[in-house]
């Protein structure tokens, strides 16, 4: 945590209530986010109990497993979720715009200028927690192996017709997950502490009830006590006041309530299953209107001008999907090969790096962070200095001199980058720092100024301007290229060969998923 | 499979010494299923019961634990394989001291693998795997070579504090009153961190005291190393925002606080930024 991070903390103690961590939104929030809450059941892990799913905040559907333990019951949720989620996934297919790429045409090796599609929007998911974006995962790698009727009709128990699909694309959003900065499957609890601090741990944090409370306290109450209501208050009947975000339900709820209920159902009394749907609902529906609340919040943020950057890399996912789906091509295979690993890696790496330069460009709080760890600085202009390159024909190297209080790790010759007024960057070098005047840094202009003789106007600072140079790049790159997949050295496993066929999982009479 | 069965924990402990040494001697597998096993923490014995213990014909032991995340394609949660690893660091622990008690007193013979047995997949069928758990291992045991001994630590609490239920003849109702144990808990000192709430049931009691206390470690444990001798929120912010101190008084400037007040000018600039601000200039 930086200690900027860890001072807001402390100031939120102090005010009872959570401190601004950043002053834009950095994630991209759709028009029409799909809202998910799965619960699971106690004791076996992964298997569904319900779930409340939708776009509409006022009339999201309930989905129930009366009895977890029943294989044709779980089927039939996995159908219900299915014909929930695939068409508002599917919606974004159709809508298309054009853009230009560049690609090697594999007949004469050139680079040639291609048009592809790009779908315009892309379904966004939201889900409570973390556990929440495990448990999507978890139920796409269930389902993607699946075998219908239609696909094999020998097979003993056929999965309804559209979940391997949407096995496919729960996959998929689980992967694009793990890509920092990426916005297709959320966690309300993350996004909401990206961009406030409050006056408990990041532990804590994670219990989203808590993390609402100390955001937007209600009347009266600290966000520390209404915290802890959050967490602990129960009623008469001894049931917590607010349940927990799931998937995992809370051990009171399941002993008293929820067994009892099972057990009716089990036993065929009439009712029982109304009655199990309306317990379900009473879990689930706290959490669902947390998760909206979290969206308001959100929404109340003015978006971060990079953010939609990041959510055009994410557009291009979904269409990338499409395309494979559209293609007729296999799930998603168990496990990645060591290329398309390495690829992975080598992609979230990158993504990471840009993130945090593209949060600090769009965030003077977030660049506050950055300036304390010495890893940008801003300040006034005191000096500038033209001087010119010596070839033939000279180019522009002004020297600018910078005052300011920030202490910047930097070493002679080191790089160093600014914004300009048209967003794109411009780079100098450090040159040294002046002797006698303490906090004065000279800088050394190395483009950013156009292609003539005297620097475009307005791409040269003056004195009196107000400058934050960067000590990192605006758009950082990955590392070096990584080998074709036929290349692959034997040492990472050689050529993957053609893909196996991946086999559905086997059928066992004590499945849970 | 060894019947373990006997009166009381001292008896059980026994009751597994025995069957091990024997099952030992006998140079043939067999499975100790839920042995009870002593360890001394701080002085005192705790007991531990493991899954089980399986000895292989070879004389050697080694612990088997189960649980109920699942393996998925090969690969299982790494906070949990971590958290089961350290559990059956402490059971390897227990073992070692009992294998340097029996027999030829070789503690060697416990093997530093343990089998980790999990459902595979989406099914209730069991998958195992093998952890080595030597870093868990040498950490508890740096651990627990570190902690103060629980007659020192009982030697420095008022007299008479007991932490006895008085618990009435069903077994449940406590007749002590609550303030009273509240007030014998308070007598013992508490290092609460925010991970206590995982793992102890005194958590909310001792969060809640840590943060009347303004203590920083409530809003994580790595605070107190990075705050450096400010310990409670309220010297924080009174370092960070408060006036500076008077030239003459402040001597050796103290760097954490010297980057605290640097953090706090930062942060207020960029939260109200002057209008003709950096942010500008920042974009
Ligand atoms: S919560 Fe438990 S472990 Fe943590 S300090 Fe209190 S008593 Fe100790």
């Amino acid at each position: 945590m930086s200690l900027i991070t860890t001072l807001a903390r402390m100031e939120a103690v102090r005010d009872g209530r959570a401190q601004p961590l950043t002053t834009v939104r950095h994630r991209h929030l759709t028009e029409r986010p799909l809202v998910f809450v799965p619960l699971t059941t106690a004791g076996e892990a992964g298997a569904p109990l319900g779930a409340l799913v939708g776009t509409d905040r006022e009339r999201p559907r309930l989905l129930v497993v009366p009895q977890p333990r029943d294989r044709d019951l779980r089927s039939a949720f996995l159908a219900e979720l299915a014909e929930e989620m695939l068409p508002y996934v599917e919606g974004f297919a159709g809508d298309v715009t054009l853009e230009e790429r560049k690609e090697t045409d594999p007949a004469t090796g050139k680079k040639v200028t291609v048009q592809v599609e790009l779908c315009a929007g892309a379904p966004q998911l939201l889900v409570p927690s973390a556990a929440g974006v495990s448990y999507v995962r978890l139920l796409g790698r269930s389902m993607r192996f699946r075998r219908t009727a239609e696909q094999d009709p020998g097979t003993p128990h056929p999965a309804p017709p559209r979940v391997p699909l949407l096995g496919r694309w729960l996959t998929h959003f689980g992967e694009r997950a793990r890509v920092p900065g990426s916005s297709l499957l959320l966690p309300m609890t993350e996004l909401l502490s990206r961009h406030w601090a409050t006056g408990q741990s990041t532990l804590e944090d994670q219990h989203l009830g808590a993390l609402l409370a100390w955001i937007d306290p209600p009347e009266g109450l600290t966000g520390a006590e209404a915290a802890l209501r959050a967490e602990l208050a129960r009623d008469a009947a001894g049931q917590l006041l607010h349940p927990p975000a799931g998937p995992a339900t809370d051990p009171a709820f399941d002993n008293k309530l929820l067994a009892p209920a099972v057990a009716r159902h089990d036993a065929g009394l009439p009712g029982a299953a109304e009655e199990l749907r309306a317990l379900l609902e009473t879990q689930l529906r706290p959490t669902w209107e947390a998760v909206w609340r979290g969206v308001d919040l959100l929404r109340a943020l003015p978006e971060g001008e990079r953010a939609g950057e990041r959510w055009k890399r994410d557009r291009w996912s979904y269409t990338a999907h499409r395309d494979r789906v559209r293609a007729g091509e296999p799930p998603q295979p168990r496990r990645d090969d060591a290329v398309t690993a390495a690829r992975k890696l080598a992609a979230r790496e990158t993504a990471q790096a840009q993130l945090e330069a593209q949060e600090a460009l769009d965030d003077p709080l977030v660049m506050a962070g950055r300036r304390l760890a010495g890893e940008a600085f801003a300040g006034e202009v005191t000096e500038v200095v033209m001087e010119y390159t010596e070839a033939k024909v000279p180019r522009p190297r002004p020297l600018v001199t910078v005052r300011t209080d920030d202490g910047p790790y930097l070493a002679e010759g080191a790089k160093v980058h600014r914004v300009l007024a048209d967003g794109k960057a411009q780079s100098a070098e450090f040159v040294g720092r002046v002797p006698g005047d303490p906090g004065a840094l000279t800088v050394r202009l190395t483009g950013g100024m156009g292609r003539g003789k005297a620097p475009e106007p307005g791409s040269v600072p003056e004195k009196g301007d107000r400058v934050c140079w960067t000590l990192f790049e605006h758009a950082p790159r990955g590392g070096p290229e990584l080998p074709d997949p036929e290349r692959t050295p034997w040492t990472h496993g050689g050529p993957p060969g053609e893909p196996g066929v991946e086999l559905p999982d086997p059928v066992t009479a004590e499945d849970l998923l | 499979m060894p019947d373990l069965t006997a009166g009381g924990p001292e008896g059980r402990t026994a009751r597994t010494a025995l069957a091990l040494r024997e099952a030992t001697a006998a140079g043939r597998w067999a499975l100790l299923d839920h042995p009870l096993l002593a360890l001394p923490v701080a002085g005192t014995p705790a007991f531990l019961e493991p899954d089980a213990v399986v000895v292989h014909p070879d004389g050697t032991w080694t612990v088997v634990e189960i649980k109920s995340f699942p393996v998925i394609d090969g690969a299982a949660d790494p906070a949990k394989v971590g958290a089961a690893a350290r559990q059956a660091a402490v059971y390897v622990l227990a073992l070692e001291e009992l294998a340097a008690r029996t027999a030829d007193g070789d503690p060697a013979r416990v093997r530093h693998e343990i089998l980790l047995v999990c459902p595979k997949d989406f099914a209730n069928v069991p998958a195992a795997g093998l952890v080595d758990v030597r870093k868990p291992r040498a950490t508890t045991r740096r651990q627990l070579a570190r902690l103060a001994r629980v007659e020192d630590i009982a030697a420095e609490l008022p007299a008479g504090t007991t932490f006895d239920l008085c618990l009435a003849d069903d077994g449940k109702t406590a007749g002590r009153p609550a303030e009273e144990l509240a007030a014998a808990v308070e007598a013992v000192g508490a290092a609460y961190a925010p991970e206590c709430l995982a793992a102890c049931e005194l958590a909310f009691h001792c969060r809640a005291r840590a943060r009347a206390e303004g203590a920083v470690a409530a809003l994580g444990r790595g605070l107190r190393g990075e705050l450096g001798g400010l310990t409670t929120v309220e010297s924080v912010l009174a370092a960070a925002l408060g006036p500076e101190p008077a030239e003459e008084e402040a001597g050796v400037p103290d760097p954490t606080v010297a980057a605290l007040r640097r953090a706090a000018a930062l942060r207020a600039e960029a939260l109200a930024p002057p209008l003709t601000g950096i942010e500008a200039a920042c974009r």
